[in-house]
């Protein structure tokens, strides 16, 4: 007989106990700390960072605990605490020529200015399981030197001293944001690089790896990719000048793409841009290639490919509301359902009334 | 690493006053869609996110706040909700249709008619009518400024031609005071015509598409149709097992492994208002299984 739903409140607190439960797991197992999810899942703290739009490393180190891993659900939770914080401004653009690099490398050049610095990547090591590390590691302190180098130039600035490549639009100060205000279409290339800078890591990847394979060929070389510290500086109305906030780390990918030119402008390499927060190389360089997808138009570019489009590619790149809606099937569907049931049975009813044989076009009568 | 606090109702002021803004340009052009920059919420976009922030935006300390999903205060999502407002915002909540003065809902109407009082939040998944028809925004923006719904009325041509019906049942299409054509958020077509000179202010909120929409009250609200094949709202030829009433939208549920079904009232307040007041079940009556018309 009829069961009344009822008692969803209860329910909901005792599936939250319980997720709380199986969150810590068995007890005789050693809680992880937040330092070390930081310090030994650090890229996907660096994930969580650049995909949350928020440089905290404790932050997100927390969000990944209280998401049991599930990287979706760290991002939307320091998403969610990111919209309450308080704007007071927007910091001084970084400047990533000035970085304090840990890892600097050319495709394109066999050597520069700098050298090329391998710095700790996973590049070349062969991925065969390390079973020493099923056990407690006794790692040695990596070897340093002195640096030769304080400032590496970019390899976009070394090409386009010698207008090899198009230069950057100048800054006009205004950028838009969109957590602010409502993306719409055209939009800018600010407003496009912040959506992919946010957007997710896997749906880029897939739009800039179609790119390569014909869907969009833009003919991309890595010009250079480099991540270290940039130091974060603010401009302060009372004090008048710009005042250091601090250091985050960033990854940058400068894409050197396919030359583009016409009657009165010389051909030139054409760039695609790419950054994030922490390392995260393959994120930065899907980014570059989706960036340079996206100006099709703007270059003059047949466009009919997904990772030129821009309205599907930054409609779709945010996984905090692809996994929202996409789950949100599991909320409770069932008035829509009964009307959709109430439809098809009188549209069968009404089928077997007329007998199978009579053709369909007779229901417009 | 610093303890969140947050304000009243969960939203910070400057938010609330840029989504008060959209919903009152919405009020001034009933039925066209207000861009709005929708803030991220702690529940997942697709889970009212929209109504959520509409009704954080105009919820008073004094208001008596109800949430309703598939007709139901007790859905899982309406708990959440509810409790996201009582531990946010602190105001009292009701199951009471005509003691709130702030109602959010999820795919239903409630069956008591409400008054000038009172304002009904939808929550909206896709606030754009034509999305299925064209997906591109910049397209259908375009469509509606131009009052462009001819492809409107070939999609519902083309289920008359196929189907001798038009096959929506939800998410039946309207068209706003003659202008705008409007999505009312997937409520059942049985519906639609409590949208129409409605005493009550109706808001519509759809969070990850940021998007705010409104019907002001008292505002002419007709479904699309054609002279021939008017509009009619679907209804199961059967009453509530509980309350026995035979005018309200009905649920069907499965009683046992043998498929036999019952039907009761969707809207489990008008039900329960009903039976407090005297209505019964009608004792062992055979219940239609077969739709009517």
């Amino acid at each position: 007989m009829y069961v009344a739903v009822k008692g969803g409140e209860r329910a909901i607190d005792n599936a939250h106990a319980l997720l709380a439960d199986k969150r810590r797991g068995d007890r005789n197992v050693p809680e992880l700390s937040l330092d070390q999810i930081d310090n030994q899942l650090a890229l996907g703290v660096d994930r969580v960072m650049c995909e949350g739009s928020l440089y905290d490393r404790e932050l997100a180190a927390l969000a990944i605990k209280q998401a049991r891993g599930d990287m979706i659900e760290a991002i939307f939770l320091l998403r969610a605490y990111r919209t309450t914080l308080p704007r007071f401004g927007a910091s001084e653009p970084i400047d990533t020529g000035a970085m304090d690099i840990r890892r600097r490398i050319s495709a394109t050049f066999k050597d520069l200015p700098g050298g090329q610095v391998l710095g700790p990547t996973f590049d070349y090591t062969h991925r065969l399981l390390d079973h020493t590390l099923t056990a407690d590691s006794d790692v040695a302190p990596a070897a340093t030197a002195p640096a030769d180098e304080a400032t590496f130039r970019s390899v976009a600035d070394l090409l386009a001293g010698s207008g090899l490549i198009e230069g950057e639009a100048e800054a006009t100060g205004d950028v838009g944001d969109l957590t602010r205000e409502p993306l719409s279409f055209p939009a800018g290339r600010d407003l496009r690089l912040q959506n992919l800078a946010r957007g997710d890591e896997g749906f880029l990847l897939a739009l800039a790896y179609s790119t390569q394979r014909g869907f969009g060929r833009n003919h991309p070389f890595a010009g250079e990719i480099r991540y270290g510290e940039v130091e974060i500086e603010f401009f302060a109305e009372d004090a008048g000048f710009a005042v250091p906030l601090g250091a985050i780390a960033i990854t940058e990918c400068q894409m050197v793409n396919q030359f583009t030119g016409s009657a009165t402008q010389a051909p030139r390499f054409t760039r695609g841009y790419g950054i994030s927060f922490g390392q995260s190389e393959r994120k930065s360089m899907a980014m570059a290639l989706v960036d340079r997808a996206l100006r099709a138009r703007e270059l003059g570019e047949e466009a009919g490919s997904p990772a030129q489009d821009e309205e599907f590619v930054l409609s779709h790149s945010d996984n905090v509301q692809a996994t929202g809606f996409v789950e949100h099937l599991k909320l409770p569907h069932y008035v829509d359902f009964q009307a959709e049931l109430g439809l098809l049975r009188k549209l069968q009813a009404e089928f077997f009334e007329r007998g199978t044989e009579i053709p369909m076009q007779d229901a417009a009568e | 690493m610093t303890a969140p606090v947050y304000n009243f109702a969960y939203l910070d002021e400057q938010t609330k006053r840029m989504i008060r803004r959209a919903i009152l340009k919405a009020i001034a052009i009933p039925g066209y869609q207000v861009p709005f920059a929708s803030r991220e919420m702690p529940m997942p976009y697709g889970w009212g996110t929209g109504g959520v922030q509409v009704t954080a935006a105009i919820l008073g300390p004094q208001d008596v706040l109800k949430v309703i999903d598939q007709g139901s205060d007790d859905t899982t999502n309406a708990v959440s909700i509810r409790k996201f407002f009582t531990r946010t915002a602190g105001v009292r909540t009701t199951t009471a249709t005509l003691e709130a003065t702030v109602i959010q809902t999820r795919h239903r109407v409630p069956e008591t008619a409400l008054n000038e009082n009172q304002v009904l939040v939808y929550q909206v998944p896709i606030p754009e009518p034509l999305r299925f028809l064209e997906p591109r925004e910049t397209e259908t923006r375009r469509m509606h400024a131009l009052s462009e719904y001819g492809l409107m009325h070939v999609k519902l041509y083309e289920d008359i031609a196929r189907h001798g019906h038009i096959a929506t049942a939800y998410a039946y299409p309207v068209q706003v005071d003659s202008r705008y054509v409007m999505d009312p958020s997937p409520i059942p077509k049985f519906d639609n015509p409590k949208l129409s000179n409605c005493a009550a202010l109706q808001l519509f909120g759809a969070g990850r598409e940021k998007r705010i929409y409104a019907i002001p009250p008292y505002t002419r609200v007709t479904s699309l149709d054609f002279d021939d094949h008017p509009f009619e709202p679907y209804r199961h030829d059967a009453s509530c097992e509980l309350c026995n009433a035979t005018e309200s939208y009905l649920d069907e549920v499965i009683t046992d492994d043998e498929g036999h079904r019952m039907f009761v009232c969707s809207d489990t307040d008008f039900c329960e208002q009903r039976r407090a007041a005297g209505h019964g079940p009608v004792a062992a009556r055979p219940q239609a299984e077969a739709a009517h018309d």
